[in-house]
């Protein structure tokens, strides 16, 4: 049971929160131009690391706002939360 | 209870309260401060139940909370019974009543002890390898093996008990009180930290408190005695919570942990009514530290289960805690030193020691001489090969070990005793450590897996990190207390320590016997009965790793979890495959550490507390009318409303026939609403939704269908053009959470650019739908000045107005085909807004109805309801609505996904209606359709996914989904049921009133 500290509200218990799946998985925007091919990768392909990961997170029985953070699967620490929107930290 | 058994000025003990409690149906007495196993054996009973596979008599082996053999039910056939206890945790009072498991009928004489004799019929894996053939008759063997096996009763009947959770912030939590949590719980509450120290047992102290030898000194004073001091200074300390009698059951990341508070089970009846009997505590704790101990490890040689064969430190806590003298005649039986302090302590309280078997060649410490000198005959480089004595141990067998242990040697020696205490070294108790996700490290030298890394912020000290003796214990914890807790100093640098153990210590998993291997039963996990015989045969099996042996041997899968014998099993498949200890690994410890009972883990949430339920403003007037009431959801929705006798069949038909004929009235408050402002509210309907929203006129409302960006049916429902800029979605009941979660997903990180904002107001409003042909007429009766004319108040349009002084507005939408109005109002208006529906739709025989009626009129109108006829594997083509998605618009969410290859196939399941060839045979919803009978594998084409009698069309209707069902309209199919096959055609959906008329009656 993590401790989550939301950007906009500081620490909380994880049982606040929702996983949203990877993050930076931007919707393009055409989609009626992609190949089939391509529009699978956006909608059913992520990448399920062991180590460093960019997750989505919701903080739905809060602020119900979404932001980002960088967890590192293997045991769970979090390295970094930052906004939507903001670019990924480099590894 | 026998006077000779009892050892006198035990200080743990109030003598002067004598109490009475039943064991297998017979009173004993014991004393205040006694557990049920210390008081049984005051009163020499040691047989206490039946082992689980081979039911073989058993014993009391520990004296603490790893016991495996001495479990017990308590309070059977009363409410408040429970199974599985541990006779060493129960703490004796008034009242209590306790009787022996797994035997029948008697604990003395157990059918079940056959299993005993034919046991070399009964290896690892024989269930598994013998009753699976046939197949189809497991059913029949394993009722017999169910009724044979299983570890106690389960209560029957709901618990009585009030339970209870606690959330605990602290600084500093501690686990466990022995010396080590008690010099860190005093540390860290001296330092400002608000700290917390929890021990599983009654007294804080651990095994310092009783020790009182001059062998292990502190300061020049007994280590009890200072130990004692101590904890007089630590309960002066005002930032420190100490609670007793509450286990540790889970360990999680981020140090987050649970631990269960028993508060009442050691009260007599009288005391603990209406109190809470136990409490769970969930407790976010900044720094952890770890003081769990050790656990004694037994030894393992033929029948080394008899009842009298116990750890060589239970006995002595029996004799220097309990004042309980567990054997007359006692020998213990060691591999280190840590027997002869259990010896020597029974021979000062003037109870027999006969002899100590050593597997050592010899050893010099101090405490050895010491009890040579009390006349304690030592074998050394000797092993017990055998025990006797059916329901208590008589006698044991003794032969020297060869030179490398591997065998023994020379004649037999047959020791006459009563009580064997077996000493096998220590294992660190690191449960709590790895659950929380910490690794460990195998320690050759004492065979000991020991802490080695961890994430959260924890420390692990005293014995469960490895360190037994005392000037370790102390040096080393006072140390680690230093860094962790950043602090200059502790209380506990350069104290002087008399210790005289030495660490020296042999280590033989399997002790050999003078018989082979498969006429031997040298237990290895008491309570699941599995012997080394059955590990070495799960490794000749060709099983290699320590999970698979587990499961297939059963070893360390009972309520015990295999704290004495885990370290054993790893120990005889190292030896056995030649691999190292370290390289074997540990199963995973998993919580909890000793079991809970279900009302800890619920606590108040039982019964109406159990979920929450959401109710309309409108709900008293359905309770009141006799509604049924089904779940959706969270919500407790009127189902229909039965008139004197009638089945719900019946209320249903009555109920639709009003509806379609005169007029109907519907709680539809529950359905999800979400209210959309923001100047880019039409763009972000348009991207939601499949069909088009740039052209709504302001008092307008629009059927709309929402996707997944997998194409498939998320969602639908209303919405309301209110105003430039404002719209009111409806969502379906069960959705609207889900929904709300997704658009707010899209707008907050998709399309941050759009001036969009969304309130959920599900339950600001209360909404009434009336439906019927009367329906104009009770609305004009209930606001007459408005036009309800169909120019003025066309269908799918929207009012804003007020029903005498309150606001509301009314939609002419429709979910059954009839002409209808929604009226919602505020919520706290919802029940006057119902009952004024009532009053003036009572000429017109205005009929209540449930959601049943209501499914059942959309059904006739073919109309879907998402969750029932989709399953989230169903297009809007699928559902033939192609009329909805719009070609025109270049996105949407999903849109793309409707072009997808599997997506546009042509043999995708769709919707279809479809009619039975007896109009009177309704379908079962789920039921399988097929196109051909006699194929083998038969072909599934689809299913049932709503199904009625239609009281309107005087026929069966049903729903279904079935590939390629767009192109099989008159065609026949069939549905095989359990004893027949029901023949039906493929049909449009739409059963009623295709043109629509209805909507304008």
């Amino acid at each position: 049971m993590f401790i989550i500290n939301c950007p906009f509200c500081g620490e909380r218990d994880q049982s606040e929160f929702k996983a949203g799946g990877e993050a930076h998985i931007e919707r393009p925007k055409q989609p009626t131009e992609l190949s089939d091919d391509e529009w699978a990768e956006y909608l059913f392909m992520r990448k399920n690391i062991k180590g460093v990961q960019f997750e989505r997170w919701n903080h739905a029985h809060g602020c119900r706002k979404w932001f980002n953070m960088a967890r590192d699967t293997s045991n769970d620490e979090i390295k970094l939360i930052y906004k939507m929107g903001e670019k990924p930290p480099l590894k | 209870m026998s006077d000779n058994l009892r050892v006198k000025g035990s200080k743990f003990i109030d003598e002067t309260t004598k109490i009475s409690f039943k064991f297998n149906g017979k009173i004993y007495y014991g004393f205040k401060g006694d557990t049920l196993a210390s008081a049984l054996m005051a009163n020499d009973v040691h047989l206490v139940g039946r082992s689980f596979k081979y039911h073989r008599p058993r014993g009391i082996m520990t004296a603490g909370s790893e016991e495996p053999n001495a479990i017990v039910q308590v309070n059977d056939n009363t409410a408040y019974t429970e199974p599985n206890v541990r006779a060493t945790e129960i703490e004796i009072h008034e009242g209590l009543e306790a009787s022996s498991q797994n035997c029948w009928p008697s604990v003395g004489f157990d059918i079940g002890g056959i299993n005993n004799i034919l046991s070399p019929f009964l290896p690892a894996g024989f269930y598994y390898k013998t009753f699976m053939w046939p197949a189809s008759s497991w059913e029949k063997y394993e009722h017999f093996i169910r009724h044979s096996a299983g570890l106690g009763k389960s209560p029957k009947v709901a618990d009585p008990d009030i339970y209870d959770h606690r959330y605990i912030h602290c600084d500093v939590l501690v686990i466990g009180a022995g010396i080590s949590g008690i010099m860190a719980a005093k540390t860290a509450a001296q330092s400002n930290l608000k700290t917390i120290l929890l021990d599983e047992k009654t007294e804080i102290g651990g095994t310092t408190i009783y020790q009182n030898s001059d062998n292990f000194k502190i300061n020049n004073k007994n280590s009890s005695d200072w130990l004692y001091n101590e904890i007089n200074e630590l309960k002066k300390l005002d930032n420190l919570e100490i609670k007793t009698r509450t286990s540790v059951a889970a360990y999680h990341g981020y140090n987050y942990l649970l631990a269960r508070e028993n508060l009442t089970d050691h009260l007599s009846k009288k005391e603990k009514q209406n109190k809470i009997r136990q409490r769970l505590l969930k407790i976010r704790a900044k720094k952890v530290i770890v003081a769990t101990g050790s656990l004694e490890r037994p030894l393992i040689f033929d029948n080394n289960d008899r009842p009298g064969i116990m750890l060589s430190s239970a006995i002595k806590k029996y004799a220097d805690y309990y004042g309980v003298i567990c054997g007359k005649k006692n020998v213990f039986f060691t591999n280190n030193d840590s027997a002869y302090e259990s010896a020597i302590s029974l021979s000062k309280k003037e109870i027999k020691v006969q002899a100590i078997i050593d597997i050592r060649e010899k050893s010099e410490s101090s405490i050895i001489k010491e009890a040579e000198s009390l006349g304690i005959k030592i074998y050394w480089s000797h092993t017990v090969v055998n025990t006797h004595g059916y329901k208590k141990l008589k006698e044991i067998s003794v032969m020297e070990l060869s030179k490398d242990g591997l065998s023994v040697i020379g004649s037999k020696i047959n020791i006459n005793c009563d009580c064997l205490g077996i000493a096998g070294g220590w294992t660190p108790a690191v449960h709590l450590f790895t659950q929380s996700g910490g690794k460990l490290k195998f320690r050759d030298e004492d065979q000991v897996f020991i802490p080695n890394k961890n994430s959260s912020k924890q420390i692990s000290i005293g014995s469960c990190n490895g360190d037994f003796e005392l000037d370790k214990i102390i040096k080393n914890s006072s140390n680690s207390l230093k860094n962790f807790l950043d602090i200059g100093k502790t209380d506990y640098e350069n104290l002087s320590v008399v210790t005289s153990k030495e660490t020296n210590k042999k280590n033989i998993w399997l002790l050999p016997s003078d018989k082979v291997i498969g006429k031997t039963k040298p237990f290895v996990d008491y309570q699941n009965d599995v012997t080394a015989k059955d590990i070495k045969l799960a490794l000749r099996e060709g099983f290699r790793s320590i999970e698979h042996v587990k499961r297939y041997t059963t070893t360390g899968m009972g309520t015990d979890q295999g704290k004495l014998g885990n370290m054993h099993a790893l120990g005889i498949i190292a030896d056995t495959t030649g691999v190292k200890m370290g390289e074997v690994g540990t199963t995973t410890f998993r919580p909890p550490y000793t079991p809970l009972t279900f009302g800890t883990i619920v606590g108040r949430n039982v019964g109406e507390y159990f979920d929450i339920f959401r109710r309309t403003p409108m709900n008293d007037w359905h309770v009141k009318n006799k509604a049924k009431f089904e779940n959706v959801g969270q919500w407790k929705r009127a189902w229909y409303y039965p008139r004197y006798n009638e089945t719900m069949h019946e209320a249903v038909q009555r109920e639709s026939v009003a509806a379609r004929y005169s007029a109907g009235i519907l709680d539809a408050s529950t359905l999800g609403k979400i209210d959309i402002q923001g100047s880019d509210s039409s763009e972000f309907l348009n991207r939601v939704y499949t069909n088009a929203w740039s052209k709504l006129g302001i008092g307008k409302c629009r059927y709309g269908l929402m996707l997944n960006e997998d194409g498939m049916v998320y969602d639908d429902g209303v919405t309301t053009k209110l105003n430039e800029n404002h719209y009111i979605m409806t969502t379906t009941t069960g959705g609207a959470a889900n929904v709300m979660v997704k658009l707010e997903d899209y707008l907050q990180t998709e399309w941050p650019e759009l001036d969009v904002y969304l309130t959920s107001v599900t339950d600001h409003f209360a909404t009434a739908s009336i439906c019927g042909p009367n329906s104009k007429k009770i609305l004009n009766k209930l606001i007459p000045d408005l036009d309800l004319s169909d120019e003025n108040f066309p269908h799918m349009s929207f009012k804003k107005t007020r029903i005498g002084k309150i606001k509301c507005r009314v939609m002419r939408i429709s979910f059954t085909g009839e002409l209808s109005y929604e009226i919602n109002v505020q919520a706290n208006y919802g029940k006057s807004l119902w009952e004024q529906c009532i009053k003036a739709g009572k000429e017109f025989n205005i009929t209540p109805y449930g959601t049943e009626t209501m499914h059942l009129l959309r059904a006739e109108k073919g109309f879907i309801i998402v969750g029932q006829d989709t399953d989230g594997t169903i297009t809007p083509i699928d559902l033939q609505m192609h009329w909805i998605v719009s070609k025109k618009k270049l996105d949407f969410i999903g849109k793309r996904s409707l072009y997808r290859s599997d997506t546009m196939r042509e043999d995708r399941k769709q919707l279809v209606g479809l009619v039975t060839d007896n109009p009177k045979e309704v379908l079962e919803e789920g039921a399988q359709i097929v196109s051909e009978l006699n194929q083998n594998p038969v072909q599934m084409l689809g299913h049932v996914t709503s199904s009625y009698f239609s009281p309107n069309l005087n026929k069966s209707i049903a729903l279904a989904v079935v590939k390629g069902g767009k192109t099989m309209i008159g065609k026949k199919l069939f549905i095989p049921m359990e004893d027949r096959t029901i023949n039906v055609m493929v049909t449009d959906p739409v059963f009623l009133d295709k043109e629509n008329k209805k909507l304008n009656a």
